[in-house]
């Protein structure tokens, strides 16, 4: 910045140093630089449209029997790109309908462990002592409990429905959220900015607002983005052992499941369902992981 | 050290007792029973099979009874397989598991630690990204494809191994082989990237540049200095993964047709064997402590930081 510079172009640059970067704008910068976080995006935006909106242009019906065509290879007669499965019904809009499931239950169990792990994990922490003893030895005790047997309850008391996949899964996957957040918010309690902060006279919502949620933030956001895969596989676990989405509904567990017991015969039965959920799980684990090393870039 | 390990083992006994209950309790209070078979049974046939094994006295004194069987080692007949105890039924199914896990275990670490450190030594390079990207796949292809996927090429194209089969005693090295690499794959990779990550944490702390200042060779730097740091965040890991893998994959059991516990268990579940199912979740949860307080004494034998108070 020189002095010589006109006034008025002076004053733009000393507002252009003033506003600065916040550790967002730094985020976003590296993230946007990640090429494959950004493919991830790109990939994954490109599946939640076709998901969301394909089965509405698609010329058949995710339940429609053709009892004609049975297991029939992928062909573009009658538009059966994909095949079709031992029900005659076509692959391509079914795998549509279970990618919609999957990505439906991975954000919405996701977002039931968020809800109850940051309470959690932030009550703990915040109010220490005794308080945060008791919580987190009830989540030691959760975590020793075998999860499946908790799932199969919880299906048996409240009958199979989508609902209770959605809750059962979120209800798993909070724990080790709560001690994120919980280790995250005693953690910078301690440390010096906060008490900085403090010095300076923040009030302590101040404190909380602008030193503990964001600090909170970046690894809740990062583990987040690594739940949704985590969760779509259990989905696609329960489905295995048939106690996930129920026919004719479909998910790509349960579509890979029928796949593995055909694929001798009809291997495309296999291939396209397993290869859109790996490509799924890659995007969501490469944008999670993109996502760290932006937020927290000690690593790279 | 003693009295840490006394103490972490009374504490062990009320959370034992919460697991139990919490387990036991969700068990009964769900609707259904182990006697509802597609045809009706009379209802004095019904009342007298509850009584018979109790099912008629109040929930808690049954608890009780439960709890005074657990402490004998005696959890009586199964109630679906009325010749087995659920003893003989884990009993068979428990070794199979161990087995299994207890190798995939074995491999994974084999594996997965080397990958780890090379990636961490050339952080940023080629090698790194290559690891890094193999162990990505690991993470994203799950075990209910990798394994359909494995007996198809190796067991029923090439035919070089089998893919089922696997009895109690009849355990061979070329019948363990698919389930255990299908059990491993994930934990590969798992391991891999948390060793890189604590790796390359610990390669840019203060004492390994200490180290290369004083002027050691690189590799006694590695060796001595910078490679029990970073295996410690593996430790607290294999507890919980080790408890995970013995108690068994249900996938890979169900894929390969091992009779494992963990076949067992979602069996039981399902047809409310309530006996066995308690004595899986007993086990796993015993073993999940027992081997968490392993994993806590092995990194403070590891760590001269930590200290047991």
């Amino acid at each position: 910045m020189t002095l010589l510079a006109a006034p008025g172009e002076n004053a733009a640059l000393l507002k252009a140093a003033v506003a600065g970067r916040s550790l967002w704008d730094d985020a976003r910068r590296r993230l946007f630089r990640n090429k494959a976080a950004v493919a991830s995006m790109i990939i994954l935006g490109f599946l939640t449209f076709m998901a969301i909106f394909g089965p509405l242009l698609w010329v058949h019906d995710f339940d429609t029997i053709y009892n004609d065509r049975v297991m029939i290879a992928p062909t573009a007669e009658n538009w059966h790109i994909f095949g079709t499965d031992p029900q005659g019904r076509d692959l391509f809009v079914r795998l549509l309908y279970g990618l919609r499931m999957s990505l439906a239950v991975g954000l919405v169990a996701t977002g039931v462990s968020l809800i109850i792990g940051v309470l959690w994990g932030a009550t703990a922490g915040y109010i220490g002592g005794r308080v945060d003893q008791i919580m987190m030895r009830i989540v030691d005790v959760l975590y020793a409990l075998p999860f499946i047997f908790f799932v199969i309850i919880l299906m048996v008391v409240f009958g199979r429905n989508l609902i209770l996949i959605f809750v059962a899964i979120g209800a798993v996957e909070w724990l080790t959220m709560a001690r994120i957040v919980r280790g995250q918010t005693i953690s910078l309690r301690k440390k010096e900015f906060v008490e900085a902060a403090e010095a300076a006279g923040v009030t302590s919502g101040g404190i909380v607002t602008r030193h503990i949620v964001p600090n909170v933030l970046g690894p809740v956001v990062v583990y987040v983005t690594l739940t949704i895969p985590a969760v779509i596989l259990t989905e696609s676990f329960l489905s295995f052992l048939g106690l996930g989405v129920q026919e004719p509904m479909t998910s790509l567990g349960n579509l890979i499941s029928i796949g593995a017991r055909e694929m001798e015969i009809a291997p495309w039965l296999l291939i396209f369902p397993a290869a859109t959920m790996m490509i799924t799980l890659f995007c969501f684990n490469f944008i999670g992981d993109g996502l760290r090393d932006a937020i927290d870039p000690k690593d790279r | 050290m003693f009295a840490y390990t006394v103490r972490r083992i009374l504490v062990a006994i009320p959370t034992m007792l919460v697991i139990i209950a919490v387990a036991f309790f969700m068990m009964r209070l769900a609707p259904g029973s182990p006697f509802d078979t597609e045809r009706a049974l009379a209802p004095e046939i019904r009342a007298q099979l509850m009584a018979y094994y109790g099912f008629d006295k109040p929930l808690f004194f049954q608890f009780l009874d439960f709890l005074k069987g657990l402490v004998t080692f005696d959890l009586g007949p199964s109630l679906i397989y009325k010749d087995q105890t659920v003893s003989e039924i884990i009993g068979s199914g428990f070794p199979v598991s161990i087995v299994v896990g207890l190798s995939a275990l074995v491999l994974a670490t084999c594996i997965g630690i080397p990958l780890g450190l090379i990636a961490a030594l050339k952080q940023n390079t080629g090698p790194d990204y290559t690891i890094m990207a193999i162990a990505m796949a690991g993470i994203c292809i799950p075990s209910l494809v990798v394994g359909p996927i494995l007996s198809l090429v190796f067991g029923v194209y090439l035919g070089w191994l089998p893919t089922a089969g696997l009895e109690l005693g009849r355990m061979t090295i070329p019948t363990l082989m698919l389930p255990v690499i299908t059990l491993s794959l994930a934990q590969i990779a798992i391991i891999s990237r948390l060793v890189r990550s604590s790796a390359v944490e610990v390669l840019r702390s203060n004492f390994v540049r200490t180290a290369r200042a004083k002027g050691l060779p690189e590799i006694h730097v590695l060796t001595k200095h910078a490679l029990r740091a970073a295996l410690l965040p593996l430790v607290s890991y294999l507890g919980p993964a080790c408890a995970g893998l013995i108690t068994g994959s249900v996938v890979v059991e169900t894929v390969f047709q091992l009779p494992g516990i963990g076949k067992n268990f979602v069996t039981s579940a399902l047809q409310r064997d309530y006996p066995v199912v308690m004595a899986v979740v007993v086990l796993y949860a015993g073993l999940i402590i027992l081997l968490n307080l392993l994993a806590d004494l092995a990194y403070g034998l590891l760590d001269p930081k930590v200290k047991y108070e």
